[in-house]
């Protein structure tokens, strides 16, 4: 179901913020694609532009914010160039997006019928009634339990795992073509986490969505995404498929962070973590942003930033240990077995591909 | 609701019993007694005449003729005007204190709320800070010098409006006007308050999501959540109309309990005092009681009603 068609397409998108301290540049220069069907995962720390990415998608920048550059595609218009009354229509019907927080995120005056019927009345002028049957159907899909009792409860009635059901079917009920799911599940304990993201993954294949997820958990991700953004101090460090970012990651940011993830082998010793802070955007260093923190900085990344390196068709990072005259450095043992784990997975699939071709030759 | 109406109505009758004993003894310790301004009389007729009264009685004797006598709808008589219940005296005056305490009520809360958030939803633009300074001017403003200049200007100088008396719609206006703007400052700052911080909420990030216009956002959501805290606001208002009322309606020359009130106690009228503290008490606790029914409509989370899931 996925296929090649770029149904969003990000461009050199930079935003900074006006505070009274400064110019805060949020997002510097950050390019992407989504394709028809995919999940693409933005992963990244706290204020690593994650959230202010997807806001600019969405066309629901703070006040303070200025666009500094780029654009951003979708059916051949710049939503950073659209009025507000296209932007409004463009919210909950073509681009639907899923928050953090269940317990804050549902008008709690409202029933939730009515929370999720609303964008259906906005969008395509339904009548009450009408829209409120369909509210009901999109409930029973996203498993909320006794719909037809429930639809006109309040959100105060409803677990948290619940009403992020019900925010799931208020950001559905149009079939956008677009989702932003925004840390959906951080605020929900394991188990519920498990079911929503279940529940994401099966209602992406009824009604093919592709899924922006935005998280900062790598253990979601890894059953969740096609293809991983990883992003740092506003910018995109590193991109590829899941695989790739998983098995074979290149930037040194990717490392720390997938080698301070816990696995099935950690056995009480402590988890590595990355030392220091990210660096302050309000005046963003000179060269590369995570060379302060890096114990793999070459002289070069104090003093110019890393271009993006080809790793794959599918696969870049922007790191200087991928040029040509960088010099050999061995990655942490973690990533490396991952590394040796993805050879063995190349070579199976090749093994495999083999086997496929000479069928087909027998044939 | 029923059984919630009933108990509620229980509560209010027994506040009023301690209102009326606290006032009865507080009463009591006022210096003076009914006749001190009446040198003429001998103190053999003054005695004789606060006898007639039962004042010469032991204080605890009085207290529970007072309250055996308020049970049986006896409020006694007036000290002031000679021979008037103290019952005709509030039932002949109370209907202009209550028309002009629900009109500034109206006045004050529904452009309040209007202008409280017309400042949140411009917040940091000039709307917003001519909304402050009304609500700040409306504030600082005590209620008699507003109705002296209203008086002066609208009255007198522009001549649009009766100066005082009561006597019809007309008359009602300039003191309804100075009795509403303390109450609409008080509403137009808390909604302002509040609604900035609905504004910046999950649910109207989600509602703007959603694609909703920014004045359906408003209308449809925002609203409703900001006015959830002002009801409990009502309350004090009402107080503050209430006293503001004693004041005003003198000004004014207002025939209404709050002038009485005053005059009362400047004359030790014990059973007019009596009296108007239980009205005003009682009228307190119906706010209350309806506030408390308000909110349960506003807010589905703390309904009264059975809805326990």
């Amino acid at each position: 179901m996925e296929s090649n068609e770029n149904i969003l397409e990000v461009n050199h998108l930079k935003i900074n913020f006006n505070t009274y301290a400064g110019t805060v540049k949020a997002i510097r220069d950050v390019s992407f694609n989504l394709k028809k069907g995919e999940t693409l995962a933005i992963v990244g720390e706290s204020g690593s532009g994650k959230t202010v990415t997807t806001r600019s998608i969405m066309g629901l920048l703070a006040a303070n914010s200025e666009v500094a550059g780029g654009d951003i595609q979708f059916h051949g218009k710049d939503i950073l160039k659209m009025s507000q009354k296209e932007l409004e229509q463009l919210r909950g019907a073509q681009i639907a997006q899923i928050f953090q927080d269940p317990m804050t995120s549902l008008d709690p005056t409202m029933r939730i019928g009515r929370q999720i019927a609303e964008p259906l009345m906005v969008h395509k002028g339904m009548k009450k009634d009408k829209a409120m049957a369909q509210a009901l159907e999109m409930m029973k899909l996203v498993g909320i339990t006794d719909a037809e009792q429930r639809i006109n409860d309040y959100p105060h009635q409803f677990s948290g795992g619940m009403r992020q059901r019900i925010v799931i079917a208020i950001a559905l009920i149009n079939y956008p073509e677009i989702l932003i799911a925004d840390e959906p599940t951080t605020a929900l304990d394991v188990t519920i986490q498990a079911q929503i993201l279940d529940l994401m993954r099966e209602l992406q294949n009824k009604i093919s969505t592709s899924i922006i997820f935005i998280t900062h958990d790598l253990g979601v991700v890894a059953g969740m995404a096609d293809r991983v953004a990883v992003m740092y101090a506003g910018k995109i460090v590193e991109y590829g498929t899941v695989d790739e970012i998983f098995y074979n990651p290149k930037h040194p940011y990717t490392w720390g962070l997938l080698s301070s993830m816990p696995t099935l082998d950690t056995n009480g010793e402590e988890l590595p973590s990355i030392p220091g802070t990210p660096p302050d955007l309000l005046d963003p260093p000179a060269g590369d942003a995570f060379a302060a923190r890096n114990a793999y900085a070459l002289k070069i990344d104090t003093e110019q930033e890393p271009p993006f390196f080809k790793v794959s068709d599918t696969h870049y990072a922007a790191t200087w240990l991928l040029h040509p005259d960088a010099p050999k450095v061995t990655p942490p043992e973690q990533i490396l077995e991952r590394q040796e784990q993805f050879a063995k997975m190349q070579k199976d699939l090749a093994q495999q591909g083999h086997h496929v071709e000479e069928e087909e030759e027998k044939q | 609701m029923a059984k919630y109406l009933i108990k509620r109505i229980f509560y209010l009758l027994l506040t009023l019993f301690i209102v009326i004993t606290v006032t009865f003894f507080m009463m009591k310790l006022l210096p003076g007694t009914p006749l001190t301004n009446q040198q003429k009389l001998s103190p053999a007729q003054q005695h004789l005449i606060l006898k007639q009264y039962g004042l010469t009685k032991p204080v605890w004797q009085q207290y529970l003729i007072y309250v055996a006598g308020v049970f049986h709808g006896n409020f006694g008589t007036s000290f002031q005007f000679s021979d008037q219940p103290v019952s005709y005296l509030i039932s002949s005056r109370i209907g202009p204190s209550l028309l002009l305490g629900a009109q500034a009520m109206i006045l004050g809360v529904i452009p309040g709320i209007l202008v409280g958030a017309l400042g949140a939803i411009k917040k940091n633009t000039w709307v917003d800070s001519t909304t402050t300074i009304v609500s700040i001017l409306g504030i600082s403003i005590p209620s008699f010098v507003l109705a002296v200049l209203l008086q002066y200007y609208i009255g007198l100088k522009l001549g649009w409006l009766p100066i005082a008396d009561w006597g019809g719609f007309a008359y009602t206006i300039l003191p309804t006007i100075a009795l509403a703007a303390s109450p609409f400052a008080d509403t137009a700052r808390f909604i302002r308050t509040e609604m900035v911080d609905v504004l910046n909420s999950d649910y109207i990030e989600l509602a703007k999501a959603k694609g909703l216009s920014k004045w359906g956002v408003i209308y449809h959501h925002a609203l409703r959540n900001s006015l959830i805290p002002v009801v409990t606001i009502i309350g004090p208002l009402a107080v503050n109309i209430m006293t503001g009322s004693m004041v005003i309606e003198n000004i004014f020359s207002v025939p209404g309990i709050g002038e009485q009130f005053v005059k009362s106690i400047l004359t030790n009228d014990y059973p007019t005092i009596m009296a108007v503290t239980i009205v005003y008490s009682l009228m307190l606790m119906v706010v209350l009681l309806i506030t408390d029914i308000v909110y349960g409509i506003i807010d589905p989370r703390i309904r009264i009603t059975n809805t326990s899931k």
